[in-house]
């Protein structure tokens, strides 16, 4: 059985078509890679997943619910883990607030509670402590716990923001351009980090990004879109090989 | 990593989280995560911290009356600027409005307290414990109705909008003499009495300047303590995620409706309750009261002590509330200053004036306030007489 089924997915903005019938599922422990040039529709395909955009038409269904008329939160609390392009951590929050608020919906407690602090908001607060620092020790972020996001390196906002969403305890991550604006050596960490995830901790990955090598190198499968419509879709050498995939790319032989 | 395996239950943590030993000499060496995320996580925070509210408690046997009831008045602005600073500071939503919830608390408490039968609305119900949290609860229901317009506006439309509920509650305020008493009459105020003893009276523990004084702090003391406990729980996260990115929280799964509401509700609880408060010190509330100067006071505060720290909103409220004795005595020094509201320019005119100074002083040159000039000092102390 698949985690995500998305079917024939249109989404358009007034008259430009971002999503023009997307349609490809994932399996279980899978890292599927969806690559594509500018203005593709890659990010709105994420913003669909997770709610932000509601398509006008088409089915996406997450362990066999249907998402679409399911609200941010709700999708967050199902299990749909992302991170962004551009950095969206809370920037004026430490790198451990930034991971407890990843694990935001696994709290029970409410506001009284929390006025109160003694008993369940404390002892629920401990123990999601004492996972986050499971985190921080997985990304080895521990030198940065006490540090504002904003102050951190971008290399390491990136590290923290996978952080946030592996809080969440998911079961599918987004990756939106996880490498993008890395050195080498942070591209080659950032690479192990998300072979991790999926082999160690069994949890299927959608992987967004520019960098081929690492695509190619990590993908068990890969999506090309062009214009918001799909090109091709198969294993890294297959999709290679596709000259629909090179015109997309590099434009047609003229 | 086992805890974070997708879709399986939350493995025991083998991290120590509960009791643990402390070192001596080492006052930052934490060795459970029960130390770490303490209030007082340092031996230098807790001696601190109980030498201010002894400090506060031994006051009130040595200040005159009439220092204690400016002190008093600081605390319970600060319980006022502790709650404006819960929505605007913690959740980031601009709110002009303060005062029109303070109104709310002010004029329940007073209803509920009030003498039945008399020109206004009374209901006799004198206990402190009765009034204080419906007075709370009357300023949250008004808040969380004003809430879902939070939802749907931004910064500074936000801010109009609060602004406009100011003037609304003014006019009915003023118009609506049965609870209130009309402009220039007013009504009397809630009168505090805790298990029978009225506290407005010289009686047992003191005068009432030190009776009332002794009130304020404790009452301080808890509403800031539960500020704090709210603002490092989920709740408080979820706010200040809010507050940097509304569509990364929601993404992560904070509902943003929910907590929006949930944070103006709060707020105004405590707003509420430092209404009702405020006005049994003078024991007579005014309708004119209620007005935009009252809400930008508030907003000052949270400005010039720190905007999203609970120490810093009850600096701010001391600081503007010492500000004023002084204030009040330019007339009789700088003559030009009059005392009275009719002439120009008048103290009050200095005033508002000094705020508005105050708060482009601070946002210039110490965003982070008084509590920002702290941290300075702190970390200067730190490592002196070296420079690193």
């Amino acid at each position: 059985m698949s985690v995500l089924e998305v079917a024939d997915v249109h989404l358009s903005f007034a008259g430009v078509k971002a999503i023009d019938g997307v349609s490809f599922e994932v399996g279980p422990a899978e890292l599927l890679a969806v690559i594509g040039p500018n203005g593709a529709g890659k990010t709105s395909v994420f913003n669909v997943l997770s709610g932000v955009y509601r398509p006008q038409s088409g089915r996406v269904e997450f362990l066999g619910e249907d998402l679409l008329a399911r609200r941010p939160h709700e999708i967050a609390a199902m299990g749909m883990a992302r991170t962004f392009q551009n950095v969206e951590l809370f920037h004026n929050l430490t790198v451990l607030d930034n991971l407890m608020l990843g694990r935001h919906h696994h709290f029970r407690y409410g506001a009284l509670s929390a006025l109160w602090w003694f008993g369940r908001a404390r002892r629920a607060e401990l123990a999601a402590r004492a996972e986050v620092e499971e985190i921080i020790d997985f990304l080895e972020l521990e030198a940065w716990r006490r540090h504002p996001v904003r102050l951190l390196p971008y290399g390491v906002q990136k590290r923290v923001e996978l952080g946030r969403a592996l809080a969440m305890e998911p079961r599918l991550l987004l990756l939106d351009e996880p490498v993008a604006g890395m050195n080498l050596e942070e591209t080659e960490d950032m690479a192990r980090f998300v072979l991790d995830i999926r082999d160690e901790l069994g949890i299927p990955i959608v992987l967004v990004d520019h960098d081929m090598g690492l695509v190619m190198d990590l993908a068990d499968r890969v999506l090309v879109l062009d214009f918001g419509r799909p090109v091709a879709l198969g294993t890294p050498a297959e999709v290679q090989q596709d000259p629909r995939v090179v015109e997309a790319y590099l434009g047609g032989t003229a | 990593m086992s805890g974070t395996r997708a879709g399986g239950p939350s493995a025991a943590p083998a991290i120590p989280t509960g009791r643990s030993r402390r070192v001596r000499g080492r006052p930052l060496l934490h060795t459970s995560y029960a130390q770490d995320m303490a209030l007082l996580d340092t031996r230098a925070k807790r001696v601190s911290a109980a030498a201010l509210v002894l400090l506060a408690l031994a006051l009130s046997a040595v200040l005159t009356d009439p220092a204690l009831e400016v002190l008093a008045a600081a605390y319970v602005l600060a319980i006022g600027a502790i709650g404006l600073n819960i929505v605007t500071g913690y959740a980031g939503q601009v709110s002009l409005g303060h005062a029109f919830f303070v109104a709310i608390g002010a004029y329940t408490a007073a209803a509920l307290s009030g003498p039945p039968g008399g020109d206004t609305l009374g209901y006799g119900i004198t206990e402190i414990w009765v009034w204080l949290p419906a007075a709370g609860l009357a300023a949250a229901a008004a808040g969380v109705l004003v809430a879902p317009l939070a939802t749907r506006l931004r910064g500074l439309y936000l801010a109009i909008v609060t602004l406009g509920l100011v003037f609304l509650g003014e006019h009915v305020f003023k118009e609506w003499q049965e609870l209130t008493g009309g402009v220039g009459v007013g009504r009397e105020a809630a009168v505090p009495t805790l298990l029978g003893v009225r506290l407005d009276q010289d009686g047992a523990f003191g005068t009432r300047e030190q009776q009332l004084y002794l009130l304020m702090l404790v009452l301080l003391v808890v509403f800031a303590v539960a500020a704090r406990n709210l603002a490092r729980s989920r709740v408080g996260r979820a706010f200040a995620a809010i507050r940097d990115r509304d569509i990364a929280a929601a993404v992560i799964g904070v509902p943003l409706t929910r907590y929006k509401v949930l944070a103006f509700g709060v707020s105004s609880f405590y707003a509420g309750c430092a209404g009702a408060l405020l006005f049994t010190l003078s024991g007579y509330v005014e309708p004119g009261s209620f007005n935009l100067l009252l809400s930008v006071q508030f907003i000052a505060m949270v400005l010039i002590g720190g905007v999203a720290t609970v120490s810093g909103a009850i600096a701010g409220a001391l600081f503007l509330s010492l500000l004023q004795p002084l204030t009040r005595a330019l007339p009789a020094l700088v003559p030009v200053i009059s005392g009275d509201t009719t002439q120009t320019p008048n103290v009050f005119q200095v005033e508002t004036v000094l705020y508005g100074l105050l708060i482009v002083l601070f946002l210039i040159f110490e965003p982070r306030g008084l509590f920002g000039l702290w941290i300075r000092v702190r970390n200067y102390w730190k490592s002196w007489p070296f420079s690193y």
